[in-house]
């Protein structure tokens, strides 16, 4: 298994540019499902397309498979334009979120449908829809219908079908969207594994923001049919570039205020609070502070140590979830903030109750001063 | 005890739900057809009713025996040596075959064209496919005789578009016969390959394209694979009436060649040879027999196939 989500992303050889989106657009009569935008995709990469529905990610994903023209601009694969090129020339392969298998062919008729679009011969076909089965793990299913099978494994015959082509890249659309949690957790760690494995290029769309961070080594947030940052799981989550995306991914309480004079330290409803600022803040702008719960720290007495921002408050709300619990604590200014503390007690007794007086703390290079 | 009381109500009418279609096929199939089975075992007599033996149930057990002893297949045999018959039957099969596949050729595109218009105007197009039989079946056979007749309009709109010169006796033909039959029979045909059609799903064609399939050889092997069912379907809905259709060739085709149930019709009324005739039709039902249970096992394969 792999160990610690996102951890490919270290492995970068050689970073080679596979696909390419130039200037892409594309409107849908008065409809722009995706503005103009250029991003490129690495060879051998996890690379996660995340946004809310409507974003543009599937149709970004589409216009790469072929089954959508761009409006504007080029599409290239290897440094070569691929607009031309009709769907079924492409050297990619999609795992559609339906699945689309074929009902009326067999789990092999359905593998092996792109090799025999390829004329390939039939000892080679054998061979390599075992490779595939053997692959995805459905060795002595090869004769069942598809009507016969749970959902995991029509999944997992639509992944070996969308991969026995050797695709140059593999679109995932939305792969673990009709899975129960559990299973899809599963299937997450086996994709991951999958694609170390065969080294392909793999481009999944996604609206769940956990799995694009488990699965993928970069990924780019949509909104609005608009790139908003793309950058590795633990950049986003850590270092999000906006309001937007600190909030779309994971959990945060947002602090507005104003930056003082001499930068450093940022004056707000709840006095003045020591931050660390990169240099696109200026003195005397209004900016807000991202906060993630599990970065507070929470304690019956005013901690002191060194230059710890500190802020008091109620407990106003407790969450449990098992391995930790979130707290939601009342300010001064009437204002919520949520902490996460992990439940590493023996018996994941509570530390603190309801309308206990509780003091929040934390060093001022965890939190996130953004600017928009 | 109230509870198992009144699922043992509930499963009584459940069973009794159950057995109406058979009842109903015993009083108006079975019981008509072992009549007309006892008739084609007939000999004709010109009497009332004009057949023999009659089954006298007052006479008891000897009578019984009496009457089984003086059934024949004299019908029968007529059936097999007079080619009159086999003709007739041959010419069925044939009539029913060739409009069969016209109707595919004329319906496929159009159920597939139907299936593919945007959503809201499908219901209007199924609608239009539907609406002739707002009109008496029989009406419009009627018509058609109109339309073909050597001063109909047909005839008149070719002369008009200078296609033919002097009038082309399209009536009492064999193109008579299919024509009517394709008209009358296009929405049986339509219909079960609509069904079929509409409810494919369209990313299938998307999902053959991205494995490496061009348009045309989706549509063969995804398309066309996928709607097998209701060509079967539709193929021997029409089929089937078909090979027994009286009606249109009695109206618009000639006299030198009869189908079957003009040869039933003929020794039922003409000749009055009322067991001759019930032959017929359990021969006729014999043949068609084995389409049906074709049918029958397709769709229990296509049922079998959706759980």
């Amino acid at each position: 298994m792999v160990e610690g989500g996102g951890a490919t992303q270290g492995q970068a050889e050689a970073r080679r540019t596979l696909v390419r989106f130039e200037a892409v657009a594309k409107h849908f009569g008065q409809v722009i499902a995706v503005e103009a935008l250029t991003l490129d995709i690495e060879q051998g990469e996890f690379f996660a397309l995340l946004g809310p529905s409507g974003c543009g990610k599937t149709t970004l994903l589409r216009m790469l498979a072929g089954f959508e023209t761009p409006s504007e601009g080029r599409i290239l694969l290897d440094g070569e334009d691929i607009l031309a090129m009709p769907a079924h020339r492409r050297p990619v392969n999609m795992m559609f979120q339906s699945y689309a298998l074929f009902p009326h062919l067999t789990v092999e008729g359905n593998i092996a449908f792109g090799l025999r679009q390829e004329k390939a011969g039939k000892a080679e076909r054998a061979e390599r829809v075992a490779e595939m089965l053997a692959l995805v793990r459905l060795q002595g299913y090869g004769k069942r219908r598809i009507d016969q099978l749970s959902g995991g494994q029509r999944q997992r015959v639509a992944l070996a079908r969308a991969l026995i082509k050797r695709p140059r890249v593999l679109l995932l659309d939305e792969p673990m969207a009709a899975l129960d949690k559990k299973l899809r957790a599963e299937t997450q760690f086996e994709l991951m594994e999958l694609q170390r494995k065969l080294g392909t290029t793999f481009v999944i769309v996604t609206h769940d923001q956990e799995e694009a961070m488990i699965v993928a080594d970069r990924i780019a947030v949509m909104d609005h049919g608009r790139l908003v940052q793309v950058a590795p799981p633990a950049e986003i989550y850590e270092r999000p570039n906006l309001r937007w995306v600190a909030d779309f991914i994971g959990e945060v309480t947002m602090i507005e205020g104003r930056l003082g004079p001499s930068g450093g330290v940022l004056d707000t409803g709840l006095g003045r609070l020591r931050v660390a600022t990169d240099s696109s803040a200026k003195p005397g702008q209004t900016v807000w502070l991202a906060l993630r719960p599990e970065k507070l720290r929470l304690s019956a007495g005013r901690p002191t140590a060194g230059d710890l921002n500190t802020v008091a408050g109620t407990v106003f709300e407790i969450g449990y979830r098992g391995e930790l619990s979130i707290y939601k604590v009342r300010l001064a200014d009437r204002s919520l903030m949520k902490v996460a503390l992990a439940n590493t007690g023996a018996r994941g007794q509570a530390s603190f109750d309801v309308d206990d007086l509780v003091w929040l703390s934390w060093p001022p290079e965890s939190g996130v001063v953004l600017t928009g | 005890m109230r509870a198992s009381g009144k699922s043992g109500r509930r499963s009584w009418g459940a069973r009794a739900v159950v057995r109406i279609p058979y009842v109903w096929l015993a009083i108006f199939f079975l019981v008509p057809f072992l009549i007309v089975l006892k008739i084609s075992l007939s000999q004709t007599v010109i009497a009332q009713p004009p057949y023999v033996p009659v089954l006298d149930l007052a006479a008891g057990w000897a009578g019984l025996k009496d009457f089984a002893a003086r059934l024949s297949f004299d019908g029968y045999e007529l059936l097999v040596f007079d080619p009159l018959y086999l003709f007739s039957y041959l010419k069925s099969l044939e009539v029913a075959a060739i409009s069969t596949a016209i109707l595919l050729a004329i319906g496929y595109p159009i159920a597939y064209g139907i299936a593919r218009c945007p959503p809201r105007l499908q219901p209007v197009l199924v609608m239009l496919v539907i609406l002739p039989f707002w009109t008496s079946f029989l009406i419009r056979v009627y018509a058609w005789i109109n339309i073909l007749q050597r001063d109909g309009l047909l005839n008149d709109l070719l002369i008009g578009l200078h296609i033919v010169d002097a009038p082309v006796a399209w009536l009492s033909s064999d193109t008579a016969i299919y024509i009517g039959v394709i008209y009358s029979y296009l929405p049986f045909m339509v219909l079960p390959l609509y069904a079929t059609l509409e409810k494919m799903d369209e990313t299938l064609l998307e999902a053959a394209a991205d494995l490496g399939c061009p348009r045309w050889k989706a549509f063969w092997l995804v398309t066309v694979s996928l709607s097998l069912p209701g060509v079967a379907a539709g193929a021997l809905l029409c089929f089937i009436p078909v090979v027994g259709e009286f009606v249109i060739p009695d109206l618009l085709g000639g006299s030198e060649t009869m189908m079957i149930g003009q040869t039933l019709w003929m020794e039922f009324f003409s000749n009055r040879d009322w067991p001759v005739a019930s032959a017929i039709a359990v021969a006729l039902l014999c043949l068609l027999l084995v389409p049906m249970l074709f049918y029958e096992r397709l769709q229990q394969r296509a049922l079998e196939g959706e759980h």
